[in-house]
């Protein structure tokens, strides 16, 4: 079964075959949820005063409405740490940004306290990131009250000292001390430059501002690309930071030039299509950019479908928005080209889209009629409606899309015949309806043919070849032959001569199931139809021919319970009768007697037995152990183990042994006075 | 002719045979006894065997091994407790017994171990 699926195979092609025509879609609620998801408070609080300021501008850039509440405890942790004198500057800093967004109660005389600090610091500051974390502490607190007065007297000699970091290639450096230079601590430089000269209580020279715009036009010069125009910064060494990636120097870089941008009133002129790139860099990572107020923003043309019908007369829908997903300003998208996948047919449409303001979607009505089923790449072109908007917004020039176009083939004409093979006469030939239920029946020896034949035609009217076309024809007994249907242009056919296939078929005469598969991933219909059987008549197995393969066993099978196992146990011995048994036994007891008899004849006598009741006692006990010791040994043989045993004979040999020595060395000494007397 | 002189001479050696055993010991006499009652039971266990078959094999040994241990038992009580023999004039009689029923009680509990 799996065998017969593997064959139909009717998956969507995968869109964007070359990096050219990249899709790209704005922020969805899907990013907003996983937002809330990858945030979400613990006991009413983030954490750390970082991951809740964080936490907050996600919320707030994505436009989250409903977020956790976790005012109390970040309050009064934004009050603890701007209260007390020894935060760190960075803990300050994050400390006013939560406030920022969240707007804790704070005194006035707090902010005065932060700001002669931040003075302070700024004043000591000698590696970048003091620089950066005093001017942005500053900034912050000039958002946030107007009681304290944050303004640099000594604004230009700050600009000097950090531009005294700056390197040629337009990069930064961390420190003095630290040679390595990355773009990361280029945004941070920047976002600082920008907070001195908006806290400059005089003008900063004009000079400096000017050198500054070379800086950015160089970092700008060393920006990475990939093939399908994205943009990006990245990192190449470890700095003191830890590496963060091409992420994070982009969002830090973007984030500086932007600040700049706002505090200086005349115009950066950054290349556009850079600015595009790194739009649609942010929004592959899947996390919007900081690219809002860039001076030019990019318009992203998303299509919410790619896959279209020709017979179900599915309309092309367009949709033009900012990255973040806001709408564009009035214009209209054109489709301008159509190429054909695979080949290099291309048909020029010049075909303005129908505007649908209820949805804001770009409609393309009917599909141009010259359009066949299969893979094409759509050209769009977007015109503004006012040229001004030119200035403002990127579009990137042609937006080329895959769009897949699918539709229902018809397959006609569709016949089985059983020939003969000498004059291909027709003996049997029936009709067949594809795709649907068919149940012929046919038969045939192996001196005839079967053929098989259909023509297939897409909507358009034109013959059309999938990708899969196959015959299959399996045996009663499991064995299964596969054909592929051959093409000549118009008509597909095939034609199974059987004497030449007798050898294939394993000589195995009997009922075949024919079965018919014709798939290809634009055809809507794609079928895997049984056709009927056929009763083929073979002639029989040679010597030497080769076996049919062994069909493969259920799977379940395996798992199943085996077949049950008679064990065969060896023929117990024969035991003689129960008769001849007891004989012996009686037989056996007879030398006993004897002895006993003989013992009497002798005039055995036990008068050597103590007189006097001490020895008199042990002798006794001597034999009473003596029959101890032979009980226990029945007891052994009937029921004890080996280990009880010898633990009772331990205990009975010692007693035997000390009541012998007694009794034997009494007739010894009696049986010496004797002798001596 | 000669078969008689054979049988009456097998005859004489008999009797003298008799004549000289009964100049034996009492006790050596009842030793005597106790050996030919082993043995004769240990013949008895092998026509036994020999009628029936050796099934089960360990405890035709245990039975038969028993009877011809303790005969051998007895055999070396007897020449420890004859008189006559130089060897052993030193050591008591008693001593020997004592020998012989331990002997005998350690042979007793191997074959009841191996008679199963």
């Amino acid at each position: 079964m799996a065998r017969n699926l593997g064959f139909l195979v009717v998956a969507l092609l995968v869109l964007a075959s070359s990096c050219e025509s990249a899709i790209f879609s704005p922020v969805s609620d899907s990013h907003r949820s996983a937002a809330l998801e990858l945030f979400s408070p613990i006991d009413g609080s983030f954490g750390s005063l970082e991951e809740t300021y964080e936490a907050l501008q996600t919320f707030e850039v994505l436009g989250i409405e409903k977020k956790p509440d976790i005012r109390t405890s970040a309050c009064a942790s934004v009050v603890d740490t701007l209260q007390s004198t020894s935060s760190a500057l960075k803990d300050l800093v994050h400390a006013l940004r939560v406030n920022g967004i969240l707007k804790c109660d704070l005194k006035n005389e707090a902010f005065r306290g932060i700001e002669s600090r931040l003075k302070d610091s700024l004043n000591a500051a000698n590696s970048l990131l003091d620089f950066y974390y005093s001017v942005g502490g500053l900034m912050l607190v000039k958002d946030q009250t107007s009681a304290v007065d944050v303004h640099l007297g000594d604004a230009d000699k700050i600009f000097r000292s950090i531009k005294a970091l700056s390197q040629s290639d337009g990069r930064w450096r961390l420190s003095s001390n630290n040679p390595e230079s990355s773009n990361d601590a280029a945004g941070i430089a920047l976002e600082t430059l920008a907070g001195v000269i908006s806290l400059a209580s005089s003008e900063i020279d004009h000079s400096l501002i000017a050198t500054l715009k070379n800086d950015i036009a160089k970092l700008f010069d060393g920006i990475e690309k990939y093939d399908d125009g994205t943009c990006y910064f990245d990192e190449k060494l470890v700095d003191a930071r830890g590496h963060h990636g091409p992420l994070s120097a982009s969002a830090s870089v973007v984030r500086g030039i932007t600040a700049f941008a706002a505090v200086t009133s005349e115009s950066l002129n950054l290349p556009g299509e850079k600015i595009l790139g790194l739009g649609k860099f942010f929004l592959g990572v899947g996390i919007p950019g900081s690219a809002k107020d860039l001076g030019s923003v990019p318009l992203i043309l998303s299509l919410p479908a790619t896959v279209l019908s020709v017979t179900k007369n599915d309309q092309l829908k367009v949709r033009v928005s900012t990255v973040l997903g806001s709408s564009a300003p009035p214009l209209s998208v054109k489709l301008m080209q159509i190429f054909v996948s695979g080949s290099k047919d291309a048909s020029i449409i010049d075909q303005k889209l129908k505007f649908d303001p209820d949805n804001s979607v770009h409609v393309l009505e009917k599909l141009p009629s010259n359009v066949n089923v299969g893979n094409h790449i759509f050209s769009f072109e977007i015109v503004f409606d006012d040229p001004e908007h030119k200035k403002n917004y990127v579009t990137g020039g042609r937006t080329k899309v895959p769009i897949h176009v699918t539709g229902i083939i018809k397959i006609d004409n569709a016949e089985i015949a059983v020939l003969d093979s000498d004059l291909g006469s027709i003996e049997t030939q029936k009709k067949l309806e594809l795709p649907g239920e068919n149940a012929v029946a046919l038969s045939a020896n192996h001196l005839q043919k079967l053929r098989l034949s259909f023509q297939l035609i897409t909507p358009a009217g034109q013959a059309f070849k999938p990708h899969q076309a196959f015959l299959k024809l399996r045996h009663e007994g499991g064995v299964e032959h596969i054909f592929v249907v051959g093409n000549s242009g118009k008509k597909f056919e095939i034609v199974l001569d059987f004497l030449g296939l007798v050898e294939k078929f394993y000589y195995l005469s009997g009922r075949y199931e024919i079965q018919l598969t014709v798939g290809d991933s634009v055809m809507e219909n794609s079928f895997l139809q049984p056709l009927g059987h056929i009763e083929l008549d073979l002639p029989d197995a040679p010597e030497k021919a080769a076996r049919p393969p062994p069909q493969p066993v259920d799977p379940y099978s395996r798992y199943g319970p085996k077949a049950e196992i008679t064990h065969i146990f060896r023929a117990p011995d024969k035991r003689p009768p129960r008769e001849l048994s007891l004989a012996f036994l009686g037989l056996v007891l007879l030398p006993f007697f004897g002895f006993l008899a003989g013992l009497v004849h002798l005039r055995a006598n036990i008068n050597n037995w103590p007189k006097s009741t001490v020895p008199a006692t042990f002798a006794s006990l001597f034999h009473v152990g003596i029959a101890a010791v032979l009980l226990l040994y029945a007891l052994f043989w009937f029921k004890l183990d080996l280990f009880t045993t010898l633990k009772v004979l331990s205990l009975l040999g010692v007693f035997l042994m000390f009541v012998g020595h007694k009794t034997l060395s009494h007739l010894a000494s009696t049986s010496a006075k004797l002798k001596s007397a | 002719m000669g078969r008689s002189g054979t049988t009456k001479d097998a005859q004489a050696l008999f009797q003298s045979l008799r004549s000289a055993y009964a100049a034996t010991p009492n006790n050596l006499k009842i030793i005597d006894l106790y050996i030919v009652f082993a043995v004769a039971t240990a013949v008895i266990q092998v026509v036994y065997m020999a009628v029936v078959g050796s099934f089960p094999f360990n405890s035709f040994l245990s039975g038969v091994l028993s009877c011809v241990g303790t005969a051998v038992l007895a055999v070396s009580l007897r020449i420890q407790v004859n008189k006559e023999n130089k060897e052993f004039k030193d050591l008591p009689p008693e001593r020997a017994f004592a020998d012989f029923v331990l002997c005998n009680l350690v042979l007793h509990l191997v074959i009841m171990n191996f008679l199963g």
